[in-house]
């Protein structure tokens, strides 16, 4: 109970400092944390990246394996986007299968890279019907500060630039070969606290806040996915401008790849 | 599965001879279960769902409830037979995202203040799916909320848009979701323009996702007018008994 009435009294508090146009950290509120990729740090995996965003610490990991296509799409490799939200990253989160949560998180990564065919299913084919590359993203969240959808998507394309496929080791080729990446899409989160919007929220802003809006966007700026989460309501005419700051905000986050 | 048709739209004309913006032909009623406390069957082009609103209640399990207002419930499920290819039973990822998704469209709308410590609980199923499920689901699970006498502020209605070779289109049907290059829920409360649900799937640029959103609109307002309409049906029912 006492936490209630602290968080309580914490919401007031980001809420006060917001409608001052102030900000925690003195950030201006189209201001990203820090924000440092460090590729290629798990040797196991075909590729992989640490993303942190301020206190928020990410982990994106690549697996790929040889499997069937899907039936529908003999011709296509598969892509499948798997997130952790593992309990050492909050005292929220519990062991076990990804609730609620992990499952949009995961799936508004995916989308995002599905949508803007920043890979090529059609080249992960080896044998049409049979035998496709099949490409694990699995995101493991090891610090919650917020705004984990920027940082998993960040951290999973991070990943993605840095992954060889296995040819080798599955007996399919002779040499290995880089993942060929077309695109770059980049996850920008925005919050409402009390009719400001905020990007890059933190876990305290987040906790004040009842909309956040995901937006995807590509390298010539077309948009690859939108998630808007949260129990509130956007104003109509809010919502092109809020598209705007996020392709102009991920042009900055995607020189970090 | 059959194989992508040559062109989805020829001349401006979609496969089912609607245009660009033209929504499919829906049919709403209100209260059509006994034993729900609100419910509402909606055809709305090839898809059949149901909704069924149960509460405020009790809610279960005790650490769920909330001292201030009351929880939200929404689940969303697919008939194994909906589809072409039978879907397994029970929730899968999509459904869990597009449970929580509906469960947030609705809530804006919902005075949840006057029942600390309760549940609301939804329910829609979709018992034939032609593109456009978790809308139409939203858009019913809205109805049977009025039809349950829950205090609203005021309906919630929803459509999806996307693009097909390269157009803008309202309302997807199946082959233009399967094949088409995105697909937009939008879910708004029509009198005052707020967005409450808003996904995008696929690509589009920023050009066509403004004139999507505005065709969205247009097609809320459609919407709208028969939810108005199936509750007023249902009240002019009761009272000519």
């Amino acid at each position: 109970m006492s936490e209630d009435i602290l968080s309580e009294v914490r919401r007031d508090y980001i809420y006060r400092l917001i409608k001052n146009g102030d900000r925690i950290g003195g950030r201006k509120a189209d201001e990203y944390r820090d924000v440092s990729v460090e590729k290629g740090i798990i040797v196991r995996a075909e590729g992989s990246a640490r993303v942190k965003i301020g206190n928020t610490d990410v982990l994106a990991g690549i697996k790929a394996q040889i499997g069937e296509p899907f039936l529908d799409t003999p011709d296509k490799g598969v892509i499948i986007t798997n997130a952790e939200l593992v309990p050492l990253a909050s005292p929220s989160f519990e062991a076990g299968p990804p609730d609620e949560n992990g499952v949009e998180l995961a799936r508004v990564v995916d989308k995002g890279i599905r949508g803007s065919h920043a890979i090529e299913l059609e080249k992960l084919c080896l044998d049409a019907g049979s035998k496709v590359w099949i490409i694990f993203i699995d995101i493991h969240i090891l610090d919650h500060d917020g705004n984990l959808i920027d940082a998993s998507a960040l951290a999973s394309m991070a990943a993605l630039t840095n992954t060889t496929l296995p040819y080798i080791r599955y007996e399919v080729g002779e040499e290995d070969e880089a993942l060929l990446i077309k695109d770059t899409p980049i996850a920008t989160t925005c919050a409402d606290i009390g009719g400001e919007i905020v990007f890059d929220p933190c876990l305290d802003e987040e906790n004040a806040s009842n909309i956040e809006l995901t937006v995807t966007t590509n390298a010539n700026g077309d948009i690859s996915g939108i998630q808007k989460r949260g129990t509130g309501k956007i104003p109509f005419e809010d919502i092109s401008q809020i598209v705007d700051s996020s392709r102009r905000l991920a042009g900055e986050l995607r020189k970090k790849l | 599965m059959q194989n992508r048709p040559e062109k989805l739209i020829n001349d401006g004309i979609r496969l089912d001879g609607r245009g660009p913006d033209e929504i499919r032909p829906i049919k709403i009623e209100a209260g059509v279960l006994n034993r729900a406390d609100g419910s509402c069957y909606i055809e709305w082009g090839g898809n059949k769902v149901l909704a069924a609103v149960y509460g405020p209640r009790e809610a279960h399990p005790r650490h769920l409830q909330d001292s201030r207002k009351a929880i939200i419930k929404y689940r969303y499920n697919m008939a194994s037979f909906s589809v072409e290819d039978r879907k397994r039973p029970g929730p899968d990822r999509r459904s869990v995202e597009i449970s929580k998704v509906s469960r947030d469209a609705l809530a804006p709308v919902l005075m949840l203040e006057y029942f600390p410590r309760s549940s609301i609980d939804i329910f829609v199923e979709i018992l034939q799916a032609d593109a456009g499920t978790r809308t139409t689901g939203i858009t019913a699970a809205s109805v049977a909320l009025a039809d349950a006498g829950i205090p609203m502020k005021n309906l919630v209605s929803a459509i999806s848009v996307g693009k097909a070779d390269g157009e803008v289109i309202l309302d997807l049907i199946r082959e233009e979701d399967n094949y088409g290059e995105a697909d937009m829920p939008v879910a708004m409360i029509t009198e005052t323009g707020d967005i409450t649900l808003l996904q995008m799937d696929g690509r589009i640029t920023g050009e066509e996702f403004i004139k999507a959103l505005n065709f969205a609109k247009k097609g809320c307002e459609s919407v709208y007018k028969l939810q108005r309409r199936s509750l007023i049906e249902k009240y002019e029912k009761s009272c000519s008994d």
